[in-house]
């Protein structure tokens, strides 16, 4: 060993081997890392958040190992291949929706997942990929940036799916999913005056859906502006994390030692609210470290985004990086008391859902549109 | 020109779009990332004091520890209030496998009432899965044992001690002792309630009352590691908090004057008749007993007394929840008459020698109104001593006219009377030393007011308005017996450190010695009252005793019943008939011990208290 490490040559060797072997692999090197990385640092956290519990920390790596397959799986495909079969995820997605729909209908109750038997699978998981990827396709031919008819059929698309969770009733999802394939049409290059209409439309939209929300859900938005106001209830969860990040302070107050989370006082420790843990235990530092390696995945993800060579490529890909960087920055906001309190996991960090085999084969589709592509004016 | 219509793909101007757009994207990404960090630097950096202390007050809970209350002793160190384990059953809920089959493996042992169980499985469930909750209390040494053969088969289930304060002596003294009970709305306003977390009884009446501050002692705390469920958890991680502990100190121990014994000979002897009796030593003031019957159990109270056993004590026609030696006010009738003869004597109205004929009435001058004496046909010549020894009536009727009302009240107020003693412990009644003036401030009509020359006579036997509590005459009695010499009576004679045992004694308190005419004044009326025990009324109880007893007799009349006892024809007779009132002192030489008996409706003091006096005297003097 000790040889290995001093002896320059052999170091060199390792390094363009591995290189090789991730090129073949279709994969791309510094991505990867940063994946690992983060991965790697939330099992660390997660085993002390779960309350030192080891088979949440081998059920999270098994997860880990099956996203690993699918990112492995999709990074082989090509890509005009995965294009050619958009309509049809978007299509058998849309489908499943329905049938969740019509199951919860008569099952008289929200419902939101089908049993496979073996495992649960949440179908409106499935579109936040779908609807980004047939936006990318509908744009691929398409003289950009793109007409008013054309954006008429994008909001279709990602209506349809987006009304469909929503009723489920699954705001929070049904917003990531419009997120995502609002992120295409934005990279698209979407003129100024949409884009403005369209937030205006946003804020109308938001002034006259509020008589919609259900109850709960408009205590939660309320919740976030005063959460003093109901300490024990709804105000709880925010007025507890933000106690456990506050006192971890610059350095934390150790691995395991987070008295927030190790006494419970935090609520969904090891899921949602992990953030605050890794806030107490490891402080500051600890989150800007996890910032930092979340920063590096999205910044070489849109880098690699740009390299990319054809429409869908470009849209898709830099669809997936964004929508990454979303979910860290609406996870970590909720947690420390910046935006309202919504169920959205920190990516790859948080424990159970589906969620972080959906990311990994988002991240795999994105290598497969990077490592695919043909190389030109070389 | 139709094409041109047409709008056909730029891949390097799309290029270039995307590429404006994914820079303009990572801009914005990085300012969110900003804003966020920004956010963290405000929680943990500039707020950082401000959430430590909320996480600290979270997980630290103060938990009370409290102090034991200290022990009370008899003179002798006899032990008349002390803490003892108290078991009581008590179930963790989360331990138990299977509540309803444990609840009713209980009740077939009958450990549980099975007619309850639902009102146990009730409150089992109201508290957390973690917390002991008691679900019975007060099991006996047998079910104690009963329940450790089948422990194996009720995990979850054990037995739990916890300190409560028991009366080994139950019902005696319980006057004298008070009691403790539950902390009330009222007892709340007069401690502080920081000194009491963690306390669940205080004293009540008595000395457990009085002495309250020196029994309690300090509560202790022990800061304790707590999750959000209020769990208490031993270990956080690897980090060991730093958790304050402070000791409880144990309350004082009281070492009491009262005497065991003769408390015990006081009580038996009063039987189960209603009344009164107090001793008191003359040399010092120490309650050698106090007693007031019936009495009642305090063991009750302190765990509690359901509302129905309250009732029955407190509607009792007997009222033992009355204490009849500090609050029973009742007409002295002769017990004063040496105190009028020492009047006499100190006013120069009369001298020891002077005498009168006694022929059964009394007539003021220019009346026809006759003040009967108690013997028909009277008692004949009578000096100072023989009024003293039979009780004449007729020798204090004239005397009292000679003194007047006014004199007869300042010097019954030298001994006592119409104020309160000055025990130690609390309620005690003033009772009521009339005077012509005092008549003038309390009556509203003027017809009323007039104090009439009929009843400075008859206060000169002790009847009419004036009226006293037992311990007043006793205190008077041991004030004779001392010669003048007055302290103030007093339960408690010492305080003793529960960890090093040494006791503290108290000072006697000596008050105002009493000035009459001559110091054979003094002899002059103890050598009556020592003729009333040697051919006088009280003769016959005296008989045999190896020491002189200086005493008087008394008989008070009973003018109504009091107004919330029951009408009862059978009843009523009864408790129509006189008081009986015996004071007495011992040796009359050197007196060590003075008593006065009381014993209602018990009709005549030679023949009810005199003999129970006796037996107290005998305790004290002959052990």
């Amino acid at each position: 060993m000790y040889d290995a490490i001093t002896d320059p040559s052999r170091t060199r060797r390792t390094v363009t081997a591995t290189a090789r072997m991730l090129a073949s692999l279709k994969l791309d090197g510094p991505l990867l890392l940063g994946l690992a990385l983060v991965a790697a640092y939330g099992l660390f956290v997660l085993y002390s958040a779960s309350g030192q519990d080891p088979a949440s920390v081998v059920r999270a790596t098994i997860r880990l190992g099956l996203g690993t397959l699918a990112m492995l799986a999709l990074a082989q495909v090509n890509p005009n291949f995965l294009r050619r079969l958009s309509p049809w995820v978007y299509v058998v997605g849309v489908v499943l929706l329905v049938v969740v729909e019509v199951i919860g209908y008569i099952g008289k109750g929200a419902q939101r997942w089908l049993d496979l038997g073996f495992v649960r699978f949440q179908p409106s998981e499935v579109m936040k990929i779908a609807v980004p990827m047939l936006c990318a396709w509908y744009l691929h031919e398409r003289p950009l940036p793109p007409d008013g008819r054309s954006l008429l059929a994008l909001a279709a698309i990602i209506l349809v799916p987006v009304g469909l969770v929503a009723a489920q009733p699954d705001l929070g999802t049904a917003l990531l999913i419009a997120m995502a394939g609002g992120l295409v049409v934005l990279l698209a290059g979407l003129q100024m005056r949409w884009i403005a209409g369209l937030a205006g439309l946003a804020a109308g939209t938001a002034w006259i859906g509020w008589g919609f929300l259900h109850d709960y859900q408009r205590k939660r938005v309320l919740t976030f502006f005063d959460p003093e106001q109901d300490p024990l209830g709804a105000g709880y969860h925010i007025i507890q994390s933000q106690i456990a990040i506050g006192s971890g302070g610059v350095f934390g107050k150790g691995w395991m030692n987070g008295s927030q989370a190790q006494l419970e006082f935090l609520p969904e420790r090891s899921t949602d609210f992990i953030f605050a843990v890794i806030g107490e235990e490891l402080g500051l530092l600890g989150l800007v470290i996890l910032l930092l390696l979340y920063l590096f995945v999205v910044a070489r993800a849109i880098y690699l985004a740009m390299q990319t060579q054809d429409t869908f490529a470009r849209l898709l890909a830099g669809s997936l990086a964004i929508t990454f960087f979303v979910y860290v920055f609406i996870n970590a906001g909720m947690v420390s008391g910046l935006l309202p309190v919504v169920g959205v996991p920190l990516p790859l960090v948080s424990y159970g859902g589906t969620s972080m085999v959906t990311l990994l084969a988002g991240f795999g589709i994105l290598m497969s549109l990077y490592s695919h592509r043909k190389l030109v004016g070389s | 020109m139709a094409a041109a219509r047409v709008r056909l793909k730029n891949l390097w101007q799309e290029q270039q779009l995307f590429e404006r757009r994914a820079l303009v994207a990572g801009a914005i990404i990085g300012l969110l990332t900003l804003a966020l960090i920004a956010r963290l630097v405000v929680l943990q950096v500039l707020r950082y004091d401000y959430y430590t202390e909320l996480s600290q007050g979270n997980r630290v809970r103060t938990e009370p520890l409290p102090a034991s209350r200290g022990v009370i002793l008899d003179r002798h160190g006899e032990i008349l209030a002390e803490n003892r384990p108290a078991y009581q059953l008590e179930l963790v809920r989360e331990e138990v496998p299977d509540l309803d089959a444990t609840l009713r493996g209980l009740a077939a042992l009958g450990l549980l009432p099975a007619d309850e169980l639902d009102d146990t499985r009730r409150l089992v469930r109201s508290r957390r899965v973690f917390d002991s909750v008691p679900i019975r209390l007060r099991l006996t040494e047998e079910e104690v044992a009963r329940f450790a053969v089948h422990r194996f088969e009720f995990p979850g289930v054990d037995i739990r001690t916890r300190l409560a304060r028991s009366y080994p002596h139950g019902e005696l003294g319980v006057h004298a002792l008070g009691y403790v009970s539950a902390i009330s709305e009222h007892d709340l306003e007069r401690i502080d309630r920081g000194a009491y977390a963690g306390t669940t009884l205080i004293g009540k009446l008595g000395v457990e009352s009085a002495y309250e501050r020196e029994l309690h002692g300090t509560n202790g705390f022990r800061e304790i590691l707590v999750n959000a469920q209020g769990r208490s958890v031993e270990r956080l991680g690897a980090l060991v908090p730093e958790l304050e502990t402070r000791d409880p100190v144990a309350g004082d121990d009281l070492v009491l004057a009262l005497d065991l014994g003769v408390q015990r000979t006081a009580e038996d002897a009063l039987g189960a008749n209603r009344g009164a009796i107090v001793a008191i030593d003359p040399r010092n003031g120490d309650v050698l007993a106090l007693v007031s019957r019936p009495g009642f159990d305090p063991n009750g109270f302190g765990r509690g007394l359901t509302r129905l056993e309250y009732q029955a004590l407190e509607e009792n026609i007997d009222r033992p929840l009355f204490n009849r030696a500090l609050r029973g006010v009742y007409p002295p009738g002769s017990t004063i008459k040496p105190v009028m003869a020492l009047a006499g004597l100190t006013y120069g109205v009369i001298a020891p020698t002077d005498s009168r004929f006694c022929r059964g009435f009394f007539t003021l001058p220019g009346s026809s109104h006759r003040f009967r004496d108690w013997k028909r046909g009277g008692h004949g010549q009578v000096d100072m001593i023989r009024a003293i020894a039979q009780s004449c009536d007729v020798y204090f009727y004239g005397l009292a006219s000679l003194l007047g009302a006014e004199r007869m009240a300042t010097f019954l107020g030298h001994f006592g009377l119409g104020a309160p003693t000055g025990i130690d412990i609390g309620g005690e009644k003033t009772g009521l030393l009339p005077s012509p003036e005092w008549k003038k401030r309390t009556f509203k009509r003027p017809a009323e007011q007039v104090w009439f020359p009929g009843e400075t006579v008859i206060f000169g036997i002790g009847q009419g308005y004036l009226l006293v509590t037992p311990l007043q005459l006793a205190h008077m009695a041991a004030i004779i017996a001392a010669r003048g010499r007055s302290y103030q009576p007093r339960l408690v004679t010492g305080i003793r450190d529960p960890q090093t045992r040494r006791t503290r004694e108290l000072a006697p308190k000596l008050l105002e010695e009493i000035q009459v005419g001559a110091p054979a004044d003094w002899d002059t009326i103890i050598r009556g009252m020592v003729a009333v025990t040697q051919g006088g009324t009280a003769s016959a109880s005296a008989r045999g005793a190896p020491y002189t007893i200086a005493g008087k007799t008394g008989t008070a009349q009973v003018f109504s019943i009091a107004q919330n006892e029951k009408y009862d024809e059978s009843k009523i007779d009864e408790r129509l008939r006189d008081h009986a009132w015996f004071i007495a002192f011992a040796p009359a030489e050197a007196p060590r011990i003075a008593v006065a008996v009381l014993i209602e409706n018990g009709r005549s003091g030679s023949g009810a208290a005199a003999p129970v006096a006796r037996k107290v005297l005998d305790a004290w003097l002959l052990k």
